[in-house]
């Protein structure tokens, strides 16, 4: 396990220093020099210029100035908003809470659905349920998610009246952030309404961003489960006479599930990308709609230390699957 | 069955170009949503090339006195605008149809871009091996470390937003699977004995990469290839939907959901057809796709 583990830092280390060169190389591509940059359009004489970009190093050799650029991430420093003027790091991890609760219900939502969808799908294979869920499933995947908040928003908060159209709660409520889990910390506040507040605030956007791991979910759960019922222990345990539910629950279920614990992880990445789309349409104020935000605004510092930071998440949780993986499979952390 | 283990089995499956392409329809066939994706993918086609012809008014054209006119189903609504008007009063239905252009283009373009690219890179790495492989994977792992559409809108942020841009970033956001495909492929060909016997009879290295091992390649290819025409399309509405990909006035369909944003809860008929229309499509695609697959693939081959 130890030397499965030392291969995959051998090759996760490189990709994470090929990303910090991305994001290092990123801000320099940009039309105009760093310094010009930070002073948007007002503008500065030739001797403020000059003076500024030696302040920030930014006349020394590309290669010392990456260098200091990986000492600064390495000391905790992620750069300053050129808008807000504060740490993105600092701001990052404000703001991520709020994308990590979206998430997790979100993945919830997709395992709870699209499992069960997925097994009882294979069981029944070619039944008209399994249609259903295959087809829903290929829909789901094929969805532009951003087009199906707005549907859902039309429906719910515009017809029925339902749910509200966006931020995390009503601003009727107020109370300090324990958690920055909206949902935990309403219900902790003990305000009358408040909890409600949250969770109709969070449903739709988590439908939304749970959509496509749904539809892969259900997809790979139904594969591996096909899999794995047509394997020579599957029959042997049928030929032994054990019920169905047992052949299924306790037999199949649990090798089924490796490719799908898998599939589920490495929907990480996929999160991210929906956040932003989801963040955006619902203004829900988390990573993804404060990258876009940065973007516009052209605060180019912050959109370099999220995109390193995002990416920096997104290894660590794939890396966690990699060795999870390895550890039920040891076949995988044999074989290279 | 003892003769069996001495005569080497012979392979009576028929030959020629026709004959696999008659063994790949019957395949295809079987599946029923893959045929209704081709004939729905065959008709988008169908109705780009001839936009000009097909829609009833110019995509851009402003009639004023129809502003956010409902379809002709609703009161208020006529056969004029059979899918309602938009806000400055452009026909719904020609912009739409409009719209299969520009996404059909951005689909040829960015797996076109993306396949020759990640061919070549995975063909060299899985040929070459040692340095090159190492070399051309450990970017291919850089680009795949960031999520996709984060990439793509990046890149577009560096590069201006502009359609031609958009498809830049997610051609290259895209050909880290080609890579990683072809480089897999290869390296299983590789072993084999055709190769062997051609590397002894002396072909070059080039010919060797290109005509002998690259054909037997090309089936995963093929599948990646129609999954990710679907993938540019969703990936490219989304960065017009956020403002990054084509611009107003062009009726690209992401770009429209974004321009009717604000119309949500007035006027439905601006925010849903524009988005059924770029579900239809990717579903489409998808669904022959995943035919493809069944036909192409010996290993899930009826499974």
């Amino acid at each position: 396990m130890f030397s499965y583990l030392l291969r995959k830092l051998g090759v996760i280390i490189p990709t994470f220093f090929g990303v910090t060169l991305v994001s290092f190389v990123f801000i320099r591509l940009l039309p105009g020099d760093p310094v010009l940059l930070m002073a948007g359009e007002r503008g500065m004489t030739e001797e403020r210029h000059a003076l500024l970009m030696a302040q920030f190093g930014f006349d020394k050799p590309i290669i010392v100035q990456y260098g200091k650029y990986l000492g600064d991430l390495f000391s905790g420093d992620f750069g300053t908003s050129i808008i807000t003027k504060q740490p993105v790091l600092e701001e990052f991890f404000t703001l991520f809470p709020a994308t990590m609760e979206l998430s997790i219900v979100a993945i919830l939502l997709a395992v709870c659905v699209g499992l069960p969808a997925g097994m009882i799908a294979a069981t029944k294979r070619g039944s008209a349920f399994d249609h259903v869920v295959m087809t829903g499933a290929l829909a789901g995947y094929s969805m532009p998610i951003f087009w199906w908040g707005l549907l859902l928003i039309i429906f719910f908060s515009g017809i029925l009246g339902w749910t509200p159209v966006s931020g995390r709660i009503s601003l009727l409520y107020y109370f300090d952030s324990v958690t920055g889990f909206m949902l935990i910390d309403s219900f902790l506040s003990g305000q009358q309404g408040a909890f409600k507040s949250a969770v109709s605030h969070l449903i739709l956007p988590a439908i939304v961003l749970g959509t496509i791991p749904l539809a892969v979910i259900a997809r790979q759960t139904r594969s591996a489960m096909l899999e794995v019922l047509s394997e020579d222990y599957v029959r042997t345990a049928k030929a032994k006479g054990l019920g169905p539910s047992r052949v299924i629950g306790l037999h199949a279920l649990r090798n089924a599930m490796i490719p799908v614990i898998t599939v589920i992880g490495l929907q990480v990445g996929v999160l991210f990308a929906g956040a932003i789309l989801t963040e955006t349409i619902f203004s829900w104020p988390g990573i993804g709609k404060w990258m876009v935000d940065s973007i516009f605004r052209r605060d180019y510092s912050s959109v370099q230390g999220g995109l390193l930071l995002i990416a920096a998440i997104v290894m660590i949780v794939n890396l966690i699957v990699d060795l999870l993986y390895g550890l039920i499979n040891p076949q995988i952390r044999h074989t290279d | 069955m003892s003769e069996a283990i001495l005569v080497p089995e012979v392979d009576t499956r028929p030959v020629g170009r026709i004959a696999l392409l008659k063994e790949f329809w019957s395949y295809f066939s079987e599946n029923t949503g893959a045929v209704i994706g081709l004939f729905f993918f065959l008709a988008i086609i169908f109705i780009a090339i001839f936009a000009e012809f097909v829609a009833p008014h110019a995509p851009n054209q402003q009639f004023r006195d129809a502003l956010l006119q409902p379809p002709f189903w609703q009161t208020g609504g006529e056969l004029r605008f059979p899918l309602g008007t938009d806000a400055v009063g452009r026909d719904m239905l020609s912009r739409l149809i409009h719209g299969a252009r520009f996404s059909l283009f951005i689909g040829c373009i960015v797996v076109s871009v993306s396949l020759i690219v990640g061919v070549m890179l995975g063909l060299a790495a899985g040929y070459f091996r040692g340095r090159v492989d190492t070399f051309i994977m450990r970017i291919m792992d850089v680009v795949l470390a960031f999520p996709s559409l984060l990439l793509a809108l990046v890149l577009v942020a560096i590069l201006g937003p502009s359609l031609i841009n958009a498809m830049i970033a997610i051609a290259i956001v895209q050909q880290p699977h080609y890579v990683r495909l072809t480089r897999a492929a290869v390296m299983s060909e590789m072993t084999k004995d055709y190769v062997t016997a051609s590397r002894i009879i002396g072909v070059k290295t080039l010919r060797l990469m290109f005509v002998t091992v690259l054909p037997n390649c090309m089936a995963p290819l093929i599948v990646q290839a129609a999954l990710s025409f679907s993938t540019a399309i969703l990936d490219a509405a989304a960065l017009g939907f956020l403002g990054m990909g084509a611009q107003p006035p062009a009726p690209e369909w992401g770009t429209m959901l974004a321009e009717a944003r604000e119309f949500i809860l007035r006027a439905w008929w601006v925010v849903t057809f524009p988005g059924v229309a770029i579900l239809t499509t990717v579903l489409a695609i998808n669904l022959m796709g995943d035919g493809l697959r069944d036909a192409l693939d010996p290993k899930l081959k009826r499974s």
